[in-house]
C-alpha cells in the first residue's frame, strides 16, 4: 500500500516560495538495486494487479487523444503515440518507435478518479457512498505523483479532512513513468517537481527502447510494490542500464518547453496584484475554465443541496467548479470578482502564490495542460515572465526615482 | 458534510428582514461555539450557509441561537423557521473574536445592521464578567431605528451603565433619541487608550474599513482591530475554495481576521 504521503513528500524545491531548477533529476533512480522488466513482464504487470483486484486506470487512446481510462490488458496502452502540444493545440502524432509511454499530458488527470467531478455526500435516506475498488494508476508522471500529493495537502490533511478522498488515495497503486522525453508545454523542471519521480509510487518505470526492444528500469517506492515486483518475469539491472536511464531523465530537465521566470513567484504575484498586466491577459481570456478543469490540482468544488419531487429526500453533492464561474464569489450584494482581470488575476495568483499561504507549497506542477487547452492559448509561463520583466521595470524605474530625488 | 439535527425552540421577530432563532439539539449536541465562529446551517431540501453564533456565550444548555437576515431563498427558508421546525446543523467552524485574549484591556465593538449579530455574544460575554475588562464602548449604527437588532437589549445595555453605548441611524424619525450619520462620528469623539485598546467590527466592508481608518488614525495597532469578514461559503471546511481572499480561506483563516491581515486585502478591488 501506500506510503503516506503529504506536502512533506514533495521535493524540497516545491515547499517554499523559490521556483528551484531541479538539481536532482533522476533521483529516483538507482538509489537501491533497480530490476529491469520487458514488454511481457509489463503485460504481466498489468494483470497481476487486476488479479490483486484493482481497477487499473491507464493511458489509452481515444477521441484522438490520451485518455485516462480503465485498462482491461497492457494492450490498451497508447503503443507508438506520442503527442504534439503548444498553446491552444493538441495532437496525436505517430511514433518512430513503440513506446507506451512516449507523450507527455493529455486532457485529463487523475484527480478525476481521486476527486470525483460528482460526489454525493449525504443523503437524507441515510444511504452510504457506494464502495469502489481502489485504484491503480499506470503511468503516472512526476508532475502528477507531485499533483496528487498537492491535493492531498488541501483535502486530506486539514483540520477536516476529506474522507472520501483519503479513502481512495490510501487504497492507490501507483505505477510512476520518469521522463525522459518532455512536451513542449512542459515546465516541471521550473516548479521543482520533475522529471524524475519523487515519493509516493509503488514502483517506476523508465521506459528504454533500442535494438533489443522495449524494457523498464524499475525503482521499488514500496513494499506493496516489491511485492507486486516478485511476481512478475525479470532481471537485475546492470550499471549501464541505470546510469543510461538516470542521465536520459537528468537530461530531460534541460529539454523543457517552458520556463518559469526565476525568483520568488509567490512575492513576484503579491507585488503585481494591481498591474496593469491583468487587464491585458484578460482581453484574450474567455473566463471558460478549461485550465481549472484540466489543471491536475485545481480542487473547486461546489456544494448543491437537492430534493426529489415529493421533497421528502434530500441529497448533498459536491460538484466540481471553477473560480472563473461569474458566480463563484456571490454573495447578497453580488459577486466579489465580477471583472475577466480579477478572475484570471485570482486563478493565476492562487495556483502559484496563496496556494503556498494556504497550503504550504506551490498549487502548480509543472505538466502545462492549461495553455494546451486554453481555447486563446493563454500561456501561464509567459504571463508570469511577463509580469517578472513589468516587477523589474518598476523596481528599476523607482531606483531611477530615487537616485533623481537623492 | 453531515447535517446535525436542531428544532428551533423559540423565534424572535428582530426587524423586517431579520430574526433570531434559538435551536436545541434534537440529539447529541455539537461542540459548544465561541464568539464569532460560524455554524453551516441548513434548510432541509434548499441549502446550507453560514451564519455566525448570535448566542450567550455563558449558556450551558446545548442551544445554539443564530440572528439570520432573509437575502436568499435558503436564509429566507431559514429565518421563516417556526418553533418545532428542524433544520441541519454543522460546526462550529472559523476563528473568533479572541475575546479571552482581550481580558483586562478597554474593548471598543463597532457594528454595522446585522453586523451585530456575531458582537452580541461579545457584549454578553463581557457583561457576564465584566470586572475582567476595561472600559467597553459599543457603537451600533442601522439604516433607521426600526432596522436595529436586539432593541430592547440595546436599550438595556445602554442603561445598564456598566458599558458605553452609542446608536447611530442613517435616517431618522421623530423622537430618534440617538445620533444621525455613520458610525465613525461617535467613533471619532470616542476617547480612548490605543495601547490598551482592543476593537472589533463587524458591518458591511466600507463601514468597517471607515471605522479602522479612525481606529488607526487614533493610534491602535491593526493588529488590535479584529473585523469578521464574509464571503461565498459552501462547505465551511476549506475544501471548496469559494471563500478565497487572497492568502485567506475565510472558513478556516476567517471569519475574524486581524486587521493588519486584512487591510493589504481589502484595499484591493475584486481580489
Amino acid at each position: 500500500m501506500k506510503p503516506d504521503m503529504g506536502v512533506g513528500d514533495l521535493p524540497p524545491a516545491n515547499r517554499d516560495a523559490k521556483t528551484v531548477h531541479l538539481a536532482s533529476a533522476g533521483g529516483t533512480i538507482g538509489k537501491m538495486s533497480s530490476t529491469v522488466i520487458d514488454a511481457a513482464g509489463l503485460q504481466q504487470l498489468v494483470s497481476t494487479l487486476l488479479d490483486r483486484g484493482y481497477r487499473v486506470v491507464g493511458p489509452t487512446l481515444s477521441d484522438n487523444a490520451i485518455v485516462l481510462a480503465e485498462l482491461r490488458s497492457a494492450d490498451d496502452l497508447p503503443k507508438g503515440w506520442g503527442v504534439d502540444v503548444g498553446p491552444g493545440h493538441y495532437r496525436l502524432r505517430r511514433r518512430d518507435d513503440d513506446a507506451l509511454f512516449g507523450h507527455s499530458a493529455g486532457p485529463q488527470s487523475w484527480k478525476q478518479f481521486l476527486h470525483p467531478p460528482r460526489q454525493r455526500l449525504w443523503s437524507s435516506d441515510g444511504a452510504e457512498p457506494e464502495e469502489v475498488s481502489p485504484y491503480a494508476f499506470i503511468g503516472v508522471r512526476a508532475c502528477d505523483l507531485s499533483a496528487i500529493a498537492m491535493l492531498n495537502g488541501v483535502l486530506g490533511t486539514g483540520t477536516h479532512p476529506d474522507e472520501g478522498f483519503v479513502g481512495r488515495l490510501r487504497q492507490i497503486f501507483v505505477v510512476a513513468v520518469n521522463c525522459t522525453e518532455p512536451g513542449g508545454l512542459c515546465f516541471c523542471a521550473s516548479m521543482g517537481t520533475g522529471p524524475a519521480v519523487g515519493p509516493g509510487y509503488d514502483l517506476a518505470l523508465t521506459e528504454r527502447i533500442d535494438g533489443d526492444g522495449r524494457r523498464y528500469v524499475v525503482d521499488v517506492g514500496s513494499d506493496e510494490g516489491a511485492a507486486v515486483l516478485a511476481e512478475l518475469p525479470h532481471r537485475e539491472a546492470d550499471q549501464d542500464e541505470i546510469d543510461s536511464a538516470r542521465s536520459d531523465v537528468s537530461e530531460a530537465a534541460n529539454r523543457m518547453g517552458r520556463q518559469m521566470p526565476s525568483g520568488d513567484l509567490r512575492e513576484l504575484l503579491v507585488e503585481s496584484r494591481e498591474s496593469p498586466h491583468w487587464e491585458e491577459v484578460a482581453s484574450r481570456c474567455l473566463t471558460c475554465g478549461n485550465c481549472t478543469m484540466v489543471c491536475p490540482t485545481c480542487f473547486c468544488t461546489s456544494v448543491e443541496d437537492v430534493t426529489d419531487l415529493t421533497g421528502e429526500h434530500a441529497e448533498r453533492w459536491m460538484n466540481w467548479a471553477s473560480c472563473y464561474e461569474f458566480d463563484f464569489t456571490f454573495v447578497h450584494e453580488g459577486s466579489v470578482r465580477q471583472s475577466g482581470p480579477s478572475r484570471y488575476r485570482h486563478w493565476l495568483t492562487h495556483k502559484l502564490g496563496t496556494w503556498h499561504d494556504q497550503f504550504g507549497s506551490t498549487g502548480c506542477v509543472g505538466c502545462g495542460r492549461c495553455i494546451a487547452w486554453c481555447p486563446t492559448g493563454i500561456d501561464v509561463t509567459e504571463e508570469m515572465n511577463t509580469l517578472a520583466r513589468l516587477a523589474d521595470e518598476r523596481s528599476r524605474e523607482e531606483q531611477i526615482e530615487e537616485t533623481d530625488d537623492g | 458534510m453531515t447535517p446535525v439535527p436542531y428544532r428551533v425552540r423559540s423565534r424572535v421577530t428582530e426587524n423586517r428582514d431579520s430574526a433570531t432563532l434559538c435551536l436545541e439539539p434534537v440529539g447529541e449536541p455539537l461542540p459548544t461555539p465561541q464568539p464569532g465562529e460560524f455554524m453551516m446551517l441548513y434548510a432541509f431540501g434548499i441549502g446550507e450557509v453560514a451564519i455566525s453564533v448570535s448566542g450567550d456565550p455563558t449558556t450551558t444548555d446545548g442551544t445554539v441561537t443564530h440572528t439570520i437576515r432573509t437575502v436568499g431563498a435558503v436564509s429566507r427558508a431559514l429565518h421563516d423557521a417556526q418553533p418545532g421546525t428542524v433544520i441541519g446543523m454543522r460546526g462550529p467552524l472559523g476563528t473568533n473574536w479572541g475575546l479571552a485574549d482581550a481580558a483586562g484591556r478597554d474593548l471598543v465593538i463597532v457594528a454595522g445592521g446585522v453586523g451585530l449579530a456575531p458582537l452580541r455574544p461579545v457584549v454578553l460575554g463581557v457583561l457576564a464578567d465584566r470586572d475582567r475588562y476595561g472600559r467597553v464602548a459599543l457603537i451600533a449604527g442601522a439604516r433607521s431605528r426600526d432596522d436595529f437588532l436586539f432593541s430592547e437589549e440595546l436599550q438595556g445595555w445602554a442603561l445598564g451603565g456598566s458599558i458605553e453605548v452609542h446608536v447611530t441611524v442613517d435616517v431618522p424619525v421623530q423622537g430618534w433619541p440617538g445620533e444621525v450619520g455613520f458610525v465613525t462620528e461617535p467613533l471619532r469623539r470616542l476617547p480612548l487608550r490605543p495601547d490598551r485598546s482592543t476593537a472589533f467590527l463587524c458591518g458591511p466592508e466600507p463601514m468597517m474599513r471607515n471605522a479602522a481608518h479612525e481606529l488607526l488614525r487614533k493610534g491602535l495597532a491593526a493588529s488590535d482591530i479584529r473585523v469578521s469578514l464574509e464571503r461565498n461559503m459552501q462547505c465551511g471546511i476549506g475544501w471548496c475554495g469559494h471563500c478565497q481572499l487572497g492568502p485567506l480561506l475565510l472558513c478556516r483563516d476567517g471569519p475574524v481576521v486581524g486587521y493588519d491581515i486584512a487591510s493589504p486585502l481589502l484595499r484591493v478591488k475584486e481580489l
